[in-house]
């Protein structure tokens, strides 16, 4: 019993166990705590977001573990619900980027003439800081959180285009693709059977490493300014509302915010790197 | 070479048209009225008449391709326009503040590399050591830490709670200008260079430490070995040479890290440099402020990776046969 346990429980000798499995498990780890994040942010009523002068400026305590504000909000509310927005922008932001890359690689298989656009395109957005290409568009929309979601989603998908822009060249010029074409294949029909699967792995990590940088980009142009109204729990919000409070001595208003989001987008980096390792043969059995 | 050089500079050339183009069109489809922020808060004083005036003298009837052609002539002719919030010509503004930025972003950029390098160097030296796991760690949680943040917790505690550091601004404030001393500028310089360093440590310590194990593993330091060379004349002689110079030209391309760091961290500390500037100008709806300072970000970025390309060509001679490598 006992050894049959120790078999299929991977928790032990972990050490020992390939990389792959160590892998899934750190994975399934990061799954777990993010679901408890996101449906943490349903489930938290919105009373603690209430103005209550009575419960001003608490240090953190077990009715307020995050402390209250200088209105009496409850900190831990507003930092599981900016976590919760920061989640849903993330999520979006990282599909429509992830779409938009697939989507502009796929030209490649169209025309020389589409791609080399294309390709001007990639440059374009990467010669441009990231933050301020982040500002133009959140400008041009004149700023609120439609701003910030549209400006996050459309800034993201160079890298990830590029890579599978590499990865459609080299697959292209294999030779199941030749017979494939001289056996009168459309371009279409190549993509989805042919060139599709193999870009799934690759799609699939971009699309979970873009989340920490779309969750991270948010939290940085809504603490710039940009978008969010200050009564909406936003972690970019609460961190630049707390630079106001520097010197009264209330830490708690900034650490622990910034500590949460650090948490999320470093779980969300964990799992996208955990996950490759699984996906890349040439990786995952070394060691 | 010149031909390289030569071949550079029109595709900055490209680059800038493109990219003024692009945000020319964004910006000039934004609801934020330019005539609106130019006056301000004394906008119901101003006739309907006034108005189109100022509208007519700014172009602001005319279509948008001549509007683009009116600015972009101006553009080339050096002149940037007037910024709405600093009443002070644009090229003026942003020579003055890259001057503030470029000491911190400077500073940043070189501790970041050394630091970085160093770090990298010890984790690939000592690969699957307690050490390694430290800095690989390290750096990652690094990776994700928002530099705001990073810059809003040492204020905290080096500036407010100890009082060692003054807690923002680039000189004490209401001091005259001729009145600033070194001491006063370094004083504010040190929090958010620290700052800056620390968050761009993460990237070039990753970086180095894959190579340097790469390296390690490769035919050549085998039979290096073989010859009898080890420990650090080993890693001088054939490690350090072979990642230096990737280290350096990755670090050159990360110029546009670089500036989106130094946007947060003046924004934490209220630095006046082109960070500070740029999101005043998108917050105030300064159009020409936000444009040239648009522009010069891509000539920095540009500059960045145009270093980059060149130590290749320059140092490594297998790289003389084929100068791009896209």
């Amino acid at each position: 019993m006992t050894e049959l346990l120790s078999k299929y429980l991977p928790f032990k000798y972990s050490r020992i166990r390939n990389k792959r499995k160590r892998a899934l498990i750190m994975s399934s780890v990061a799954v777990v705590l993010l679901l408890l994040l996101v449906t943490s942010g349903f489930f938290i009523g919105t009373e603690g977001l209430a103005v209550n002068f009575d419960a001003a400026n608490k240090a953190p305590s077990l009715a307020h573990p995050f402390g209250t504000d200088w209105l009496g909000r409850d900190m831990f509310v507003r930092t599981v619900k900016g976590l919760t927005l920061s989640f849903w922008v993330g999520l979006l932001a990282a599909f429509i980027s992830a779409l938009i890359a697939l989507l502009l690689s796929l030209l490649l298989l169209i025309s020389k003439t589409l791609d080399s656009l294309v390709t001007g395109f990639i440059d374009l957005f990467l010669g441009l800081p990231h933050i301020v290409a982040l500002i133009l568009i959140s400008f041009m929309l004149g700023g609120g959180l439609k701003g910030v979601i549209i400006a996050v989603a459309l800034t993201h998908w160079p890298r990830l285009a590029r890579l599978l822009r590499a990865e459609i060249m080299q697959i292209k010029s294999t030779d199941y693709i030749r017979v494939s074409r001289n056996m009168g294949k459309s371009w279409i029909w190549i993509a989805r059977h042919h060139i599709l699967p193999h870009l799934i792995p690759q799609l699939f990590i971009g699309f979970l490493l873009m989340f920490p940088h779309a969750i991270l980009h948010e939290a940085s142009i809504t603490f710039l300014g940009f978008g969010l109204s200050s009564e909406q729990p936003a972690i970019g919000i609460i961190l630049s509302e707390a630079m106001g409070y520097l010197s009264s001595g209330m830490w708690w208003l900034a650490v622990f915010p910034g500590l949460m989001l650090l948490l999320m987008v470093a779980i969300f980096d964990n799992l996208g790197r955990n996950l490759r390792e699984v996906f890349d043969p040439f990786k995952g059995q070394k060691g | 070479m010149v031909k390289f050089i030569l071949k550079k500079i029109g595709k900055l050339a490209g680059l800038l048209i493109a990219i003024s183009l692009l945000s020319f069109i964004l910006i000039s489809n934004s609801p934020v009225d330019p005539v609106q922020s130019y006056i301000g808060a004394e906008i119901a004083r101003v006739s309907p008449e006034q108005r189109g005036n100022i509208q007519e003298y700014w172009g602001l009837n005319e279509s948008k391709p001549k509007q683009y052609l009116l600015w972009a002539k101006s553009v080339v002719q050096g002149n940037l326009g007037e910024s709405l919030i600093y009443r002070k010509p644009v090229s003026e503004i942003i020579m003055d503040r890259f001057s503030a930025s470029i000491a911190l972003m400077g500073l940043a950029w070189l501790f970041s590399g050394i630091i970085g390098f160093v770090l990298g160097v010890l984790a690939g030296m000592n690969e699957g050591s307690f050490l390694d796991r430290l800095i690989k760690s390290y750096s990652f949680i690094l990776a994700s830490t928002p530099a705001f943040w990073l810059g809003l917790l040492l204020l905290m505690f080096f500036a407010a709670h100890l009082g060692w550091f003054p807690v923002g601004l680039a000189s004490p404030a209401g001091s005259l200008v001729g009145e600033v001393s070194y001491a006063d500028k370094i004083k504010h310089l040190v929090l958010p260079v620290l700052t800056l360093s620390i968050v761009g440590v993460a990237s070039i310590a990753l970086h180095t430490r894959e190579k340097l194990i790469d390296v390690l593993n490769s035919e050549y330091i085998r039979f290096a070995r073989a010859k009898g060379e080890s420990g650090s004349k080993l890693l001088w002689r054939h490690g350090l040479r072979n990642i230096s110079l990737p280290a350096i030209s990755l670090h050159f391309a990360s110029f546009g890290e670089l500036f989106g760091g130094a946007v947060l961290t003046e924004q934490v500390f209220s630095y006046p440099g082109l960070g500070q500037a740029v999101v005043k100008a998108g917050l105030g709806g300064d159009v020409p402020l936000l444009l040239g300072v648009t522009l010069f970000s891509v000539v920095f970025i540009f500059f960045g990776n145009f270093m980059a390309d060149l130590l290749y060509v320059i140092i490594d001679p297998r790289m003389k046969i084929k100068p791009s490598h896209d």
